[in-house]
């Protein structure tokens, strides 16, 4: 059995703005609420595609994406409505894309595993395992070429961080200094694989001592300490000192993918990982330090519940994708007119 | 006119849409402080300095991913690939990545980027030998370009660059000027009459689609590309002389494909012969000949013809070699076979 941190620390506020704290609430809840809608809506009624939930994880995506300015890029997992959310694109938009209508992100050509929103410097959930990595490589140096002052963030698994496609991203990224995090969200489990199974050295951190970069290990289950390190990182990155890897300690709730049982693990483990719930933790500690009221806390879950309702009713009510709609974004057929 | 070999014409493409377009990068290993392999980058670092030229690790899927990356934020990067046979290293982020993102994202961005490689068999063994365009073709979302002479490959490299698409750039190592690296006076394989073609000093773009027809004939209709062009030119030449007028038209662009000039010789000659380097199966030769016969049947007085490379790797041994690539002699033959089927 995979056990969390035995002491776990009270989530530490001190220093942070309660409109921060607040913020992050909301966004956390909203990711866990979204694909809580999902859920349901897959075993209700007939969903087209599959959707894999970050249940548990939220305060990675929303602890590193707070870190970010809003012009700044990310890229995603196959796990990736969590990091969607955290970056701002809209859930109606999401919504509609998972009923493969013509108002989703994607106007119903990607789906769940595929999001993107270049209008958020979302740049994609890359369903492939890895593939992300040095794409966000690649975002960095575009930024760095182009003195935007942009940085990168690349979320990736603890599944992922065994592709050669990390190990070529994190070598250039550190030879050339390139303003990009990678963001190693552990939840303990690719798929059935435990990190145990599948790494020789399980500290996933310390891989950055090959590539000289700094490898930071996190309580990926407090928000406020996976806000703080990926601060660090993103100054580290954007004032030109290089990449830094962030290992967000973390543990998938629900199954790999919808209904997927992980009959290979104990259900005690899940129940224990439980009560590091992030979501929980924050409000505990919100409330505890009387920063908000209950009353406070409970206007932000309607608000979110109400957001989800909106969501469902937009996609239903949206056009659903006829059949030749794909035709138009096989290639872009007019050439550029450069200047 | 001034008369440029191809590493020359493609350098200098390279050179002038850098000094229009700051946007262009270069990317790939040893294409720095090296030149490239074949030299076709040769002098750009030192003009346009680290931030415009990337010398790469030897991580092919890497900076294949780092170059798509660059190309979603606003940069055109111009991917170098030591040998086309490297590109199966980097086949996921082409594939699954650079192919499927403007469909994937329904639109919301082109993947403007080029990848130069060569290929073709040239002595090296079968890891640097193979012509990978079949692999690409049959993969929607990208564009193929295989130029066969200088002046063509200008044009369409400055039209790759300024192409919003992913587009697969090939080129033929024995065309490129000489015996590899850097180009030479003296034509590498015996097919290609000349060296130096005459190409234009200012930037022009040969439009991604357009074939070329290389030789003008009544009585066969040649498709070839990169290499084959010359081979088949030269089969051309002789048949010339017994009074037989072959039509050589290259492609130069195997997707998208010129589909109206390619019909319009075959309803003229009423034969047609495919000539590629790329082996048989499920390869250039097999799809054009299921094109053609789907589309003009009712034109054809003959079997079309394929003469593509065996279904093998490629052998080392010379003598082996020759005998897997399509020679001269082969598209003679396959000329004359469908001039006789009725
Ligand atoms: C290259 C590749 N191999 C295998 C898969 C199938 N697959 C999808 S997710 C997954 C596990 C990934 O684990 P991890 O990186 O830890 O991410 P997590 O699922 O835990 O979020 C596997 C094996 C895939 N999508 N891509
Ligand atoms: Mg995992």
């Amino acid at each position: 059995m995979i056990s969390p941190p035995e002491t776990i620390p009270p989530i530490d506020i001190g220093g942070l703005h309660r409109d921060l704290l607040l913020e992050m609430y909301y966004r956390m809840l909203l990711a866990r609420e979204f694909e809580e809608k999902l859920y349901y809506l897959f075993l209700t009624r007939p969903m087209p595609g599959t959707m894999h939930q970050a249940t548990g994880q939220e305060a990675v995506a929303v602890g590193v994406v707070s870190a970010l300015q809003p012009g700044d890029y990310i890229t995603s997992t196959h796990r990736g409505h969590a990091h969607c959310i955290a970056k701002g694109v809209p859930v109606n938009e999401m919504m509609a894309e998972m009923f493969a209508k013509r108002t989703g992100s994607c106007h119903g050509m990607g789906g769940s595993m595929h999001l993107c929103d270049f209008s958020r410097g979302m740049l994609g959930a890359f369903a492939i395992v890895g593939a992300g990595i040095p794409i966000a490589v690649g975002a960095a140096l575009s930024a760095y070429v182009q003195r935007s002052g942009k940085v990168a963030v690349a979320f990736f698994g603890d599944g992922a961080i065994n592709k050669g496609a990390f190990h070529e991203a994190a070598n250039m990224a550190t030879l050339w200094k390139l303003p990009v995090i990678f963001v190693c969200e552990n939840n303990q489990y690719a798929l059935s694989m435990t990190v145990e199974r599948s790494s020789a050295v399980t500290n996933l951190a310390s891989r950055a001592v090959a590539y000289g970069m700094p490898g930071i290990q996190v309580d990926g289950n407090d928000v406020t300490a996976v806000y703080r390190s990926a601060l660090n990182a993103v100054e580290r990155a954007r004032s030109g000192q290089g990449p830094t890897l962030l290992e967000c300690i973390t543990y998938r709730i629900r199954g790999h993918a919808r209904f997927e049982s992980s009959h290979y693990r104990p259900a005690e483990e899940v129940e224990t990982w439980k009560k590091t719930d992030p979501i929980q933790r924050l409000r505990q500690a919100l409330i505890e330090n009387q920063l908000t009221s209950e009353a406070e806390l409970a206007s932000i879950e309607d608000r979110v519940e109400e957001e989800m309702e909106q969501a469902v009713a937009f996609a239903e009510q949206s056009e659903d994708v006829q059949p030749d709609d794909y035709l138009p974004y096989i290639t872009m057929e007019i050439n550029h007119a450069t200047t | 006119m001034r008369q440029l070999n191809m590493v020359e014409a493609l350098n200098e493409a390279l050179r002038q849409e850098m000094r229009h377009d700051a946007r262009v990068i270069i990317i790939g290993e040893d294409v720095g402080v090296f030149g490239g392999a074949f030299h076709v980058t040769h002098g750009l670092l030192e003009e346009f300095g680290p931030e415009r030229v990337w010398d790469t690790p030897i991580s092919e899927e890497g900076f294949m991913g780092i170059a798509i990356g660059a190309a979603l934020t606003g940069l055109r990067p111009v991917v170098e690939f030591q040998y086309a046979d490297f590109l199966f290293s980097a086949m996921d982020q082409i594939i699954n990545q650079a192919a499927k993102i403007r469909l994937m994202s329904g639109g919301q961005t082109n993947v403007p980027l080029v990848i130069r490689a060569p290929q073709g068999a040239t002595g090296r063994g079968a890891q640097h030998s193979q012509s990978v365009e079949a692999w690409f073709m049959h993969t929607p979302g990208m564009k193929v370009v295989i130029p066969s002479t200088p002046y063509d490959a200008k044009g369409l490299l400055i039209s790759a660059i300024r192409d919003e698409n992913p587009v697969l750039f090939l080129e033929h190592k024995l065309l490129y000027g000489a015996a590899s690296p850097g180009g030479g006076a003296a034509p590498a394989d015996s097919s290609v009459s000349k060296v130096g073609y005459d190409v234009p000093e200012e930037p022009y773009e040969i439009p991604l689609g357009k074939a070329d027809i290389k030789r003008s004939g009544n009585r066969v209709t040649v498709i070839a590309t990169a290499l084959m062009v010359h081979r088949s030119l030269s089969a051309a030449a002789k048949l010339a002389q017994q009074g037989i007028e072959v039509e050589v038209i290259d492609p130069r662009t195997l997707v998208p494909l010129d589909e109206e000039t390619l019909s319009a010789s075959i309803r003229k000659t009423h034969r047609a012969v495919i000539v590629s380097e790329d082996v048989s199966r499920a390869g250039v030769s097999a799809e054009l000949a299921s094109w053609i016969s789907g589309n003009l049947f009712d034109y054809l007085d003959a079997p079309v013809k394929c003469v593509a490379a065996k279904n093998t790797p490629i052998p080392f041994a010379p003598a082996a070699e020759k005998a897997v690539i399509p020679q001269e002699s082969d598209i003679t033959q396959a000329i004359w076979q469908v001039l006789s089927d009725q």
